[in-house]
């Protein structure tokens, strides 16, 4: 496993350019043609802050503390990472199959494609990010430790790669997997601590730690919106988990890679 | 001849047929033991290549030739790694790219310029080397006009020559082609193929999966024909081509007669073998390539070669061109005639010619001899032609026939069109023209023929 996760790295490290110029694509094509264009990179994140921020302080308020006061900007802080997450491991579900012409006619590196779904989306959270540090400047929430969010950045990286190559080859032979994500993710996202914070639900806590994203989530606010980074053994057993999730979807991915021509 | 381009040993493709209730199974045998087909029993498998064994030297051309079904596409698609074969290895030395389909991969709502940077990188080029061969590949697709233009306003022609541009400048050692030469207009298809002939003279590997008989036959050195899976023969393209054609046309009972009636016929072209004297030419309907006749007067060797006797596959237009005719007659004939043909890539005569027409009158020939036939300017178009070469009686009777078997190019920096270029001159009375600059002189490259 650790050999395969060896060598799952340097096929991408020697396709990097490729995945460079995918990821370019990927990000020049996707707006094309709309009338927003780039905006929407910026304004998606906004619409579906302005969409949770009402639900949840108007019409069903959370219980929440003090703490997590103003909301909007303590939402922002957990939103803006967590469509990051979902969209890329919805995307990835359909990646293989939508270019099954590239896998079938071409040889072509399938690993590139998950990979490059997932860095896309993270170019995306990087185009959100001058917008949430405008709005932490502004609520007066922006601290040095803002740099500190580069942790947990990367153990999320790690965790949606490894879960997009998984998830990505396992749905070229069960379809099914494309339609229940969504769900799951809907799942997953109320199970970590984006729209409350961790410390306000304790009944909740020992569940929620099992949940590596929990401990990714904790880290992005503590750094940005909280101003003090404690969060580091959480964070620590999250890079291994994520780290295990990335060898398992490497070495799934290797195994399935042989059929994949063939069931696409 | 250096180690070869490709090796196939004993590779047998199996493909699961799709079977729903045993998805889990499959997925399960997939993980634990990382083959498909353990748990599998025969009846839901399909054997699309079966024991295939067969090398592809360095700078060979060879086709593939075969049913539909027969597992050609399978082969090339292992060849180009996309799918690994069941068993068996399948080894390929250098550079592979696959004109499987073409612009596949193209993403069509970005511009053509992107693409091609894309797909190239998808080929394995880097940034640079596309960047340097970016104007090229242009060019030769032709769309210089629309190259700014999203790939989803091109035309399906478009579309299908950008991907082959961008094929075809990876420049890739091995090349495997699919099928793909009938992209776009007449005019294009001739420039694959030219383009391809470009490659064969450089010397790079090319295996070719067709249906076109007299493609293969003519642009191949060899050939393997394969049917449900199996390997049924392979070499010599024009011996394996005839097995096919017997096969097609009469079955297997047919085959074998073919096989035990004329052995190995063309194997070496260095001996005279046996061949039915009352086989007869191809049809009269079309162009085939082919040789045939009694042999009595045979045609051992043919060389085309340029005024200084030098054996070249490429000429400048208006050069010379002689062919040189090696022939040998076993025992004493005293009736017989050398003839010679030239057609054009599509098979249409250009001039044809032979001893008797030009009233020379045979006496006696025995033993070995030699036969030119010079030609002191081809004032011909560009493009590639064909040359028939032929012995036999007055009557017609072919002692040996070669028909399309040697083939040259021509090249002109002028894009006139037809298939002769009369000697000429323009002059204008009262009409303000200003005449061509002088060019510089057509460059052949190292195109000859070694």
């Amino acid at each position: 496993m650790l050999s395969t996760l060896v060598r799952q790295v340097a096929t991408l490290v020697r396709y990097r350019a490729l995945i460079q110029s995918l990821v370019s694509r990927e990000l020049k094509a996707r707006y094309r043609g709309s009338l927003l264009g780039f905006v929407w990179s910026f304004v998606n994140p906004l619409l579906l802050l302005a969409t949770y921020g009402l639900v949840f302080t108007y019409m069903l308020p959370v219980r929440r503390s003090p703490q997590t006061d103003p909301y909007f900007v303590f939402l922002f802080c957990g939103i803006l990472p967590w469509t990051w997450f979902s969209s890329s491991l919805l995307e990835a579900s359909g990646v293989l199959i939508s270019s099954g012409n590239l896998i079938k006619k071409v040889l072509f590196p399938a690993e590139v494609l998950p990979v490059v779904t997932v860095l896309a989306n993270l170019a995306h959270f990087g185009f959100g990010l001058p917008i949430l540090l405008v709005v932490l400047l502004w609520s007066g929430h922006l601290s040095p430790t803002a740099l500190l969010m580069v942790a947990p950045l990367l153990v999320q990286l790690l965790l949606t790669l490894g879960l997009a190559l998984f998830i990505s080859a396992l749905t070229v032979h069960f379809r099914d997997i494309g339609n229940i994500l969504g769900h799951v993710l809907h799942l997953w996202f109320f199970s970590t601590p984006v729209l409350y914070a961790y410390d306000d639900v304790p009944a909740l806590q020992p569940l929620l730690r099992l949940n590596p994203m929990t401990h990714v989530m904790i880290g992005y606010q503590e750094a940005l919106f909280f101003g003090h980074f404690v969060h580091w053994r959480g964070l620590l057993a999250a890079f291994l988990v994520a780290l295990f999730a990335f060898a398992a979807g490497a070495w799934l991915f290797e195994r399935l890679r042989d059929t994949l021509a063939e069931e696409v | 001849m250096s180690a070869p381009a490709v090796v196939a040993t004993d590779v047998t493709k199996v493909y699961r047929r799709f079977v729903h209730k045993n998805q889990w199974k499959t997925l399960k045998s997939a993980l634990l033991k990382g083959s498909l087909l353990s748990d599998l029993r025969p009846d839901e498998t399909f054997t699309a290549l079966d024991s295939v064994s067969f090398e592809v030297p360095q700078g060979c051309t060879f086709a593939v030739i075969g049913e539909n079904g027969s597992g050609k596409s399978t082969l090339l698609k292992l060849t180009a790694g996309i799918t690994r074969p069941t068993r068996g290895t399948l080894d390929v030395h250098g550079r592979i790219s696959a004109l499987i389909e073409l612009g596949a991969g193209f993403h069509p709502e970005i511009s053509g310029r992107e693409n091609v940077m894309i797909n190239g990188i998808m080929l394995g080029l880097t940034r640079e080397e596309i960047t340097r061969r970016f104007d090229e590949i242009v060019d030769f697709a032709e769309m210089s006009a629309f190259i700014d233009a999203p790939v989803k306003t091109y035309s399906s022609g478009m579309y299908m020559r950008l991907g082959f541009a961008v094929a075809i400048h990876v420049d890739p050692d091995v090349l495997l082609v699919d099928e793909v030469l009938a992209v776009g207009d007449e005019s294009f298809t001739r420039k694959c193929l030219d383009k391809i002939g470009e490659f064969r003279r450089r010397g790079r590997t090319i295996v070719l999966v067709t249906h076109s008989l007299g493609l293969a036959e003519k642009m191949c050195d060899e050939i393997a024909w394969l049917r449900k899976g199996k390997l049924m023969q392979k070499g010599d393209a024009k011996r394996v081509v005839d097995a096919y054609l017997t096969y097609v046309a009469g079955g297997e009972e047919a085959l074998l007669a073919h096989e035990h009636g004329a052995p190995a016929a063309l194997e070496s072209g260095a001996t005279a073998p046996e061949a039915a004297p009352g086989e007869s030419g191809p049809g009269s309907s079309g162009y085939h390539e082919g040789r045939w006749g009694s042999r009595d007067v045979e045609i051992v060797e043919v060389s085309l070669r340029d005024a200084r006797g030098q054996s070249r596959h490429v000429y400048a237009h208006g050069e010379a061109l002689h062919v040189v005719l090696k022939v040998r007659a076993a025992a004493p004939v005293s009736d017989f005639v050398f003839g010679i043909g030239l057609f054009t890539a599509d098979g249409v005569s250009v001039y044809g010619t032979n001893t008797h027409v030009e009233d020379h009158v045979c006496q006696s020939f025995a033993g070995d001899g030699e036969v030119r036939f010079e030609i002191d300017a081809l004032d011909l178009v560009e493009g590639t032609y064909l040359v028939d070469v032929a012995s036999h009686r007055r009557d017609g009777t072919p002692y040996d026939y070669h028909r399309g078997l040697y083939s040259f190019r021509v090249k002109s920096r002028t894009k006139d069109v037809g298939v002769w270029r009369p000697r000429h001159a323009w002059r204008f009375t009262g009409v303000d023209i200003t005449p061509p600059q002088p060019r510089p002189e057509l460059d052949l490259g190292d195109e000859g023929d070694a």
